[in-house]
Formats: structure tokens, sequence, C-alpha cells
């Protein structure tokens, strides 16, 4: 049982803060690490690896600080983002590299390059891999000396359907097994599929925590908006307003339409071509204004 | 301290590289001037040490601790793959250490090897010649290789900041300024060159006693600091 402990920690680049203020526990199971792009994840996973020092605060690996510590290698193994990894070597010397690091030798590497199954391409050199290779060689450089606690940035980037299939499965084994693994994604759905537990990060601070069925309620019961054209944009919201999911309409000149705030989604979604039926209304455009991932996000912080 | 898996890769890295090409052209293009000139002149003493002096000494330590001083760690930290050594339980100073030993074995290889066939092309060792210049390269790689390696953890630019160095401040500043030839590498080297060769065929402008210091302090605190500096490294490229 290996915990990762943040606390009241924030980090800043000169006058950027890229963390703000975050305290969370990571325990053992399958966590991930929420967040659009540019919203501190990778450097909040940096100061959990030990890369970064924060400016204030503790990151702490079961009490013992990270920074400056080499000793929580044995326990900690990192899938860092960034591609590349001595790409002149094979697979095979790759991991075998980092398992001597590790004071371990060739066994454990071909246990390794087993588990992400790559033995199959382990005599190639790394320079030939496609992105997916990559990563599973990663992974097995990082699994080497089975550690409890696995550190994946940005794990599934240009991976195709199936090698993020075979890689959700080894990272559940690993958190079904008791190990602590933490991995970032700006994708809900991915993190939906594979993490028990799910941090929500956003510009740099600690939006929400939970499971994903509480992460899903707090995005899909927020007010949603959408922009609507129809025959008679008048008529049309006069017609919404009566009925109480709807919470609030303004005539957007400019777009020539209505923008609509929706507070009961799903009501929502029956109510308006049931009116629009009824009133013999056409609808020209239904979209949602707000799907973006940074407005769910923004929304979540704002709650 | 070392760390064989860390000196391998640290070798194929810096052999590796296409940057690696000037670790065999300088020594070569050192070996024909040699053979060159002893067909057509004969053996000299005097030509044998400007060449060994002017070219070896001056030009391609330097460049050669350049490369393989800035390229055993310049490389890893440029692309982030020195996470992999910086997520294992080693020392940050083993690190530094073993790619100081690789750094020096390049280095020596294939400056001061060289530097000896060339002095036995030259004039056959007469007046100590090959042995003084060969005693010079090989100390000049040890703090060359600690400089460098120092500059490479530091600096982005490194090998254009050792080029600067090694061309601008070791040949063209030290040659009209004074004091500038007493901060130099190469003087130091000099020193020891000057007292195993033959009287007034080697020169330096610093005491024995004073380069051995110089040689010994850099070459400590370079490695010390440029260990420091591994502890703290952010790795650059992220956010």
């Amino acid at each position: 049982m290996t915990t990762i402990n943040i606390e009241h920690t924030s980090r800043w680049f000169g006058n950027v803060v890229a963390v703000n203020d975050v305290t969370m526990t990571v325990g053992p199971g399958v966590t991930g690490l929420l967040g659009p792009n540019g919203a501190g994840k990778s450097t909040l996973i940096n100061m959990m690896g030990g890369f970064l020092a924060p400016s204030t605060g503790a990151v702490t690996l079961d009490g013992a600080p990270i920074w400056r510590n080499e000793s929580v290698y044995r326990q900690i193994g990192v899938v860092p983002e960034r591609e590349a990894m001595y790409d002149f070597l094979t697979g095979r010397e790759f991991v075998v590299a980092n398992a001597e690091l590790h004071g371990l030798g060739a066994r454990q590497a071909q246990a390794a390059l087993a588990t992400v199954e790559m033995e199959y391409a382990q005599d190639r050199a790394i320079s030939t891999y496609s992105k997916g290779m990559r990563q599973r060689v990663k992974m097995a450089s990082a699994l080497v000396h089975d550690p409890s606690v696995l550190l994946l940035d940005e794990p599934f980037n240009g991976m195709d359907p199936r090698q993020r299939m075979q890689l959700m499965d080894l990272l559940r084994r690993m958190g079904a097994t008791g190990r602590t693994v933490l991995f970032s994604s700006h994708i809900l759905e991915e993190v939906e599929q594979l993490a028990s537990h799910i941090e929500v990060i956003v510009a740099g601070r600690h939006a929400a925590s939970g499971d994903f069925r509480k992460i899903r309620r707090l995005m899909t019961d927020r007010p949603h908006r959408y922009l609507v054209r129809s025959s008679d944009d008048r008529a049309l919201a006069a017609a919404l307003i009566a009925d109480p999911s709807t919470a609030g309409i303004e005539v957007d000149l400019t777009e020539g339409g209505l923008r609509v705030q929706a507070v009961d989604f799903g009501r929502f979604t029956q109510l308006l071509p049931r009116v629009a039926r009824e009133r013999s209304i056409r609808l020209l455009t239904v979209s949602p204004s707000d799907e973006s991932l940074e407005s769910v996000f923004s929304y979540l912080v704002s709650a | 301290m070392y760390n064989p898996t860390v000196a391998r890769l640290t070798y194929r890295a810096v052999l590796g590289r296409r940057r690696a090409a000037i670790l065999f052209i300088l020594p070569a293009l050192l070996l024909v001037m040699a053979v060159a000139v002893r067909s057509f002149n004969g053996a000299d003493d005097q030509i044998a040490a400007s060449l060994l002096g002017g070219f070896g000494i001056a030009a391609m330590v330097p460049l050669i601790g350049v490369i393989a001083g800035t390229g055993a760690i310049g490389p890893e930290i440029d692309d982030g793959s020195i996470v992999y050594l910086l997520s294992k339980p080693l020392k940050r100073s083993s690190i530094i250490f073993t790619k100081l030993i690789v750094a020096i074995a390049v280095t020596m290889a294939f400056s001061a090897i060289p530097m000896l066939i060339a002095g036995f092309v030259l004039n056959g060792n007469g007046q100590q010649i090959a042995i003084a210049y060969t005693v010079a390269a090989l100390v000049a790689s040890i703090a060359y290789s600690a400089v460098f390696l120092l500059l490479g953890t530091v600096s982005r630019n490194a090998v254009v900041i050792g080029l600067i160095y090694a061309i601008v401040w070791e040949s063209v500043f030290g040659s009209l300024v004074e004091g500038a030839r007493t901060l130099s590498v190469q003087q130091w080297a000099l020193a020891l060159a000057e007292d195993i060769a033959g009287e007034g065929l080697v020169g330096s402008d610093v005491g024995l006693p004073l380069a051995i210091v110089l040689l010994a302090s850099v070459t400590t605190l370079a490695t010390w600091y440029a260990g420091r500096k591994l502890r703290v490294l952010k790795l650059a490229g992220e956010e």
C-alpha cells in the first residue's frame, strides 16, 4: 500500500502559476488526473515523480519527500510524455538498461517486455517504432522493477484503439493488485473507462474529486446552453420559457437565434422538439454552445 | 560511483552521433599532416613541436573535448531522455562521475593516442616531444571533459559556447591578452609538457605547480557543480 500525498502544493514558473494550492491523496487503485491541456497536469505529475520541486507545500510518498530523494524510485515507475528514449538502442537493450539501473537484469527486462507484449519487436531499433510501440516500451521500462506506484503522463496519446484497450487492461490489472496507478488525460471518456477515482485539475487548481459517477453528474447536471435557430424564434421562446426546464432565453441578434439556458437537461431535450412540432415551428439549428471541455471544466471550477 | 550501464549508454550516445565524425576527422588530419611534414622536411624537432602544439594541443584536443564532454550529457538533457537515468535509485553524482569518465576516455583515446603516433612519425620522439605532448593531451582531456560536461549540464547551447571557448579564448584571445593565458587549460597542460620535453621546445605561461593545482581544482569543481545542477535539473519542455 503506497500513497502519494500532495499537501497545499503550488508551483510557479516566473509569473505563471502552473499548480495552485492543490491538496490530494493518491492511493492504491487507478486514479485519473483529468484536465484540459495546460491545466497543470504535467507539472503535478512531475512533482509526484520528483522531477520538479514544489514552490510551496509538500509532495510525499508514504511520508517521505519525493524531491531530491532518489530512493523513492525503488517504488515509483515513471512513464514520461515525451518521446525521446535512446532511439539508437533496440527495445530489448533499452529495457535491459533500465533494469540494470535498478540493479536488476535481463530476466526482469524480459518479463516486462512480455507484459506489454513487445517481444515480437524487441530486437528492432527504437527509432523504427511507431508511437504505440514506443509507449509500450516506455511502459516496460517503468514496470521492470515491479513498482508499487506507476505515474503515466498522457499515456494514451497517439495510440490506436487496440493498443489503448491493451494498455487500459494492463493498468486495470495493476490497479486491481493494489498498486497505485495515476495517469493524466484531457479526455473524459478515457478517464471514465479506466479510473476508479478521478481528480480534476483546471487552470492549476484542484476542481473536483470523486468516482466517475460523481464527476459525470457534476458535468451533466449543470445548466446547458444552446444556440437555437428556428422559423419563428419569438414564438418558440415564449413556449420554452413556460416550462420549468428552461431557466432563461435571450434573443441573440448578431447570431440570429436564441440563446437558451436549460437547467434540466433530460427534460429540455424532450421539450424542445415537442414544442416545435406542436406549434409548427421549424428548427433550423440546435447546437450546444458550451460543450467544449474547457467550459465544462470552468463550470466545475465555479461550482 | 561508476555505473557500467550509464557508461554503456553514454559511449553509444557520444560515438553514435553524426558529430562523432569530428572525433575521427581531427586525429586523421593530424596524422596526415605529420606524415606529410616528415616526408617533405625530414625529422625536425622544432617543426614537430609546432605542429603538435599549434594544431594538436591548441585545436584538436579542445574540439574533441567539446564533442565528447558536451555530447556525454547535453543531448540527453535536450531531448528529455535523461529522465530514464534520473528516475532510478542512482546518485546524481554517480551519473555525472560516470559520464565524466566516459568523456575523459573518449577525449584521451581520440587525442592522446593520435598525438603519440604523430609525434613518433614527426621525429621519432626526439627530445621527448611525442611523450611531452601526449602527456599534455592526457591531462588536458581530463580538465576539458569536466568543464564541457558541466557546460552540457547547465546550457542548451553548450556546443556553441564550448567552441567559442576552444577557439576564441584558447587561441585568439589567449595570444593577445597576457592574463587570459593563465586561465587556459591549454597552458596548464603545456606546463607539464614543458617539464618533459627538451629545453626550449615547449613553452607555457604558467608554472608547473600552479598548473597542477588549477587543473585539479577546475576538474573537481566542475564535476561537483555538474552533480549539483543535475540534482535540481528541471526537465525542459514541460508545459
